[in-house]
């Protein structure tokens, strides 16, 4: 006991104090240190800036060369011809529409239903296969989803439908849809899995079966999330690419038929991206003005999402 | 080694006043310390003395501002946004709460044990060097010797020592907390701080922890805050009961538990509130 | 007087009964149906692409015969993107997580960029491609080239990593910190030496997946300029590059049938990727959950 008492008197603490004296720069890391994870943090408000300034300051060019005018209101986007092109988006903004409206067809019924069987009529074990495959469907790249609308989905229903064109509105709408669904599914889940057990509990001792908890009770208090996950999943048909570039073809046009050839405002960016429409050229500024026109589109819809799911959120 | 402050002042900032005080070193003075979370005033007026190799228990009902006071003494209590403090508490004589006064300093000073036992997500050994390491000692050799030291030190050492570097979450309750004890030690403080540190386990490793406080003593000054007034009795020397965030009464274990000089006291000791 | 009819309502009992099994039912099927999806689209690819899966086609370069065409250059090009995109999310995702949970105090600033990340998470891919156009490839002069497409894909998997780093950070026990601390450890030790290993594996998982997505994207890197035929290798990050993706989208495009089966070729090799990663990952989730 006493050897230990003499070995406690130069040990531990004495170490301490020398390694201290030795190591005066430790402070200075702790001031250090926050600095550069602020910097880090501040790369993503730099990334949006940049976003924001780069579509900004570019389409700004492009509407020295086209009149804001002409942009919004003409209904022919004809940028490659050399004699009378024009600029009016609404024939892209009309593709766009038109093809995440298809999607919505497919994926919110089917979305909404998957979510009900698995937030009220599977089984613990069912879920857990369930939830990893549709985590896989949705992990899936989106140009491979392009490869199996134009190689397998538009040959089915060409079948079925022998007008339609090899590139249309329909293919890539369906299976953008298909790419959504598991979106809209988890989404919606995890927000009818939050409605507090006792609130169903309390339907089922009165004898409700599961159908009218679920229709009655659990979606009506899930609803704001609900309704959140559709709007995002549209915000993402909307900016979908690669499925409708391979899928979709290249004819932008006004119209609300879903057979022929159209173009989106993303297939359209492709479009020239691969082209070889030299830098400064109107049509190389024209992809800005559409990716402006894009990104306020998907931001109104995040916004909107955030807004619902936020102002409209029950409070169990 | 001493460079305390000479008791001189005693009879101004202590409230009792009797013949033992000034036989032994203060480790801890508190004085006028008031402290605020945000607009709620949480201790009011505290004037407190911890002595030297003693366990001073610290009792009183939820809420009344002991884990406060324990957290205070470390300054652990500055983790909680919004928390003013007026007053000091003074550390062998200095004011913890002075500017110049590192609080990784007064930490290596002052261990605490917490009310959950909350080892590392380690191996055993890993989780006594922690404290060490973090202040430079990277010798193998010394690592090894206050491994063995801290672990015997918390009546840890015969149950594990053939298994140093399985992972602490494997210890039962009881293993765990005397684990974090140990990890206490590993920087050999001057006082430890225990914050309930018994609420989270079962009788027997609360009678091995008792027991540990016992021995622990000859060597550290120890500060326990406790719900639980026979834990108290049993093993401490001096207690302090706190209510609604003042001091109510502080002194003898015995003369508390036997003999309180404040009606609320005896109202609280005999159960009739809290 | 009984308000209650209760033969009425067990006669209404076995319609009401009937209309459960009956949406149970469509629920099911709608629930069966993504799956069958999903097996029609995998069965597809692998029965058209199985045949040009060899040694051979990992090895070669791409061709104009479809015979002779490989994934080589595209295959390495995958490898180096990861190489860029790896350490940069990793660094700023986690640098950023660590600043917002353990640094940021809550004042406006810090939930201006939590409401940053979540709608950058939302901007859609092919956006982050004009900035990378604008930024990287002509403002920095660094062409389409490694690099450029790397830094434009950090950009665009940040948010992932972020948000499933914070997720990790937060999950972590205060208590562990209040340990830490106690023993006189400062902020910094104790996120490297406490925190960080018990985060590590949900930042992990969470890499992982920022990852998959990034070799998986196609629509960023064509409107970068990426070539979508290549037919030599980079040498560093600085050269120019393909990946994957793009020349399956090539293949994809073409008219001619024959590609379309090489395109599936590559897309089998694409996914056993993106599965290895993902299993990795649903691995190391499972070791470590529930530690706390």
């Amino acid at each position: 006991m006493n050897l230990h008492q003499e070995e406690k008197a130069i040990s531990v603490q004495e170490l301490i104090q020398q390694k201290k004296s030795k190591s005066q720069n430790k402070i200075k890391s702790e001031k250090i240190v926050p600095v550069i994870l602020l910097l880090t943090a501040i790369v993503s408000v730099l990334t949006t800036i940049g976003i924001v300034v780069t579509l900004f300051v570019e389409t700004t060019t492009f509407f020295s060369h086209v009149s804001i005018k002409e942009f919004f209101t003409a209904q022919k986007w004809y940028p490659f011809s050399e004699t009378q092109g024009s600029y009016g988006i609404l024939p892209l903004i009309s593709g766009t529409l038109k093809v995440a409206l298809i999607a919505a067809v497919v994926a919110v019924p089917i979305g909404l239903a998957v979510a009900i069987f698995l937030s009220e009529y599977a089984s613990d074990r069912t879920r857990r296969v369930i939830k990893p495959i549709l985590e896989v469907l949705a992990g899936i790249p989106t140009i491979v989803y392009g490869f199996f609308a134009l190689t397998f989905v538009t040959p089915v229903l060409r079948e079925m439908i022998p007008s339609l064109q090899i590139f249309n509105a329909l293919s890539p709408g369906i299976v953008i849809g298909i790419m959504i669904t598991p979106m809209i599914a988890s989404l919606s889940e995890d927000a009818m899995s939050s409605v507090p057990k006792v609130m169903k509990e309390g339907a089922y001792a009165l004898g409700a079966t599961k159908l009218e908890v679920a229709i009655k009770i659990v979606i009506p208090a899930a609803v704001s999330g609900i309704v959140a996950s559709i709007v995002l999943a549209i915000s993402r048909a909307i900016g979908e690419t690669m499925i409708v570039a391979v899928a979709g073809g290249s004819t932008p046009n006004l119209s609300f038929d879903v057979t022929s050839s159209i173009q989106t405002m993303t297939a359209y960016i492709v479009q020239v991206s691969q082209g070889d429409a030299g830098y400064g050229t109107t049509i190389y500024y024209s992809i800005y003005a559409v990716g402006f026109t894009l990104f306020i589109f998907t931001l109104f819809m995040n916004m909107l999402a955030q807004f619902i799911s936020k102002r409209f959120r029950e409070e169990y | 080694m001493s460079t305390l402050v000479a008791p001189k002042k005693e009879a101004a900032d202590s409230i009792f006043n009797d013949k033992n005080l000034h036989a032994k070193n203060k480790v801890y003075q508190t004085k006028e310390l008031n402290l605020w979370y945000g607009s709620n005033h949480a201790l009011k007026q505290i004037n407190l003395d911890i002595y030297e190799n003693e366990v001073t228990a610290i009792i009183g009902p939820s809420g009344c501002g002991k884990s406060t006071y324990i957290k205070a003494l470390n300054r652990m209590i500055e983790m909680v946004p919004s928390v003013k403090t007026s007053g000091e508490i003074q550390y062998r004589g200095r004011n913890i709460f002075d500017k110049r006064y590192g609080v990784e300093e007064l930490r290596t000073k002052v261990g605490m044990v917490f009310q959950k036992p909350n080892p590392f997500p380690k191996s055993i050994y890993e989780n006594v060097v922690y404290g060490p390491r973090i202040h430079g000692i990277r010798d193998k050799k010394v690592l090894n010797q206050i491994v063995e030291k801290s672990l015997k030190g918390a009546a840890l050492w015969d149950e594990v020592k053939d298994r140093l570097q399985d992972n602490a979450y494997g210890l039962s309750g009881g293993q765990q907390q005397r684990l974090c004890i140990a990890r206490c030690l590993a920087i050999e403080p001057d006082v430890i701080l225990m914050d309930e540190p018994t609420s989270a386990l079962d009788p027997i490793s609360t009678l091995k922890v008792e027991e540990l406080v016992q021995i622990l003593k000859k060597e550290y000054s120890i500060i326990i805050v406790t719900h639980n007034m026979q834990q108290a009795a049993r093993i401490s020397d001096r207690t302090a009961f706190f209510l609604n965030g003042e001091v109510v009464e502080f002194a003898e274990t015995d003369k508390i538990f036997s003999n309180p000089t404040d009606k609320r006291t005896e109202d609280y000791i005999t159960g009739r509130f809290g | 007087m009984k308000l209650i009819n209760h033969d009425q309502v067990l006669k209404k009992m076995s319609p009401r009964k009937w209309k459960n099994s009956v949406f149970k039912g469509l629920f099911m099927f709608a629930t069966a149906l993504a799956l069958v999806v999903l097996a029609i689209l995998l069965y597809r690819i692998i029965t058209q692409g199985i045949g040009y899966l060899d040694w051979q086609f990992l090895q070669s370069l791409p061709s104009r015969n479809p015979e002779q065409a490989g994934i080589k250059t595209a295959l390495i090009g995958t490898i180096w993107l990861m190489g860029v995109v790896a350490p940069v999310t990793l660094i700023l995702g986690v640098g950023t997580a660590i600043y917002l949970e353990e640094y940021a105090s809550k004042n406006k600033f810090t939930s201006l960029i939590q409401i940053n990340i979540s709608n950058l998470a939302g901007v859609p891919s092919i956006v982050f491609g004009l900035l990378g156009l604008t930024v990287f490839v002509r403002a920095l002069t660094l062409g389409t080239s490694v690099l450029a497409a790397g830094l434009t894909m950090s950009l665009l998997v940040l948010p992932i990593i972020i948000v499933a780093s914070q997720e990790a950070i937060r999950s972590v026990p205060m208590e562990l910190r209040e340990a830490s601390f106690g023993m006189g450890a400062n902020k910094w030790q104790t996120i490297v030496r406490v925190v960080m290993p018990a985060a590590l594996p949900g930042i992990l998982t969470g890499t992982i997946l920022a990852l998959s997505r990034a070799i998986g994207e196609t629509a960023p890197l064509v409107v970068l300029g990426l070539p979508l035929f290549l037919a030599f290798l980079p040498q560093s990050v600085f050269d120019m590059f393909t990946v994957l993706p793009m020349q399956i989208y090539n293949w994809t495009s073409r008219p001619q049938e024959e590609f379309h089966a090489v395109a599936a070729g590559g897309i089998i090799v694409l996914l056993i990727m993106l599965i290895v990663m993902n299993s990795i990952a649903v691995l190391i989730r499972n070791k470590f959950q529930k530690r706390f």
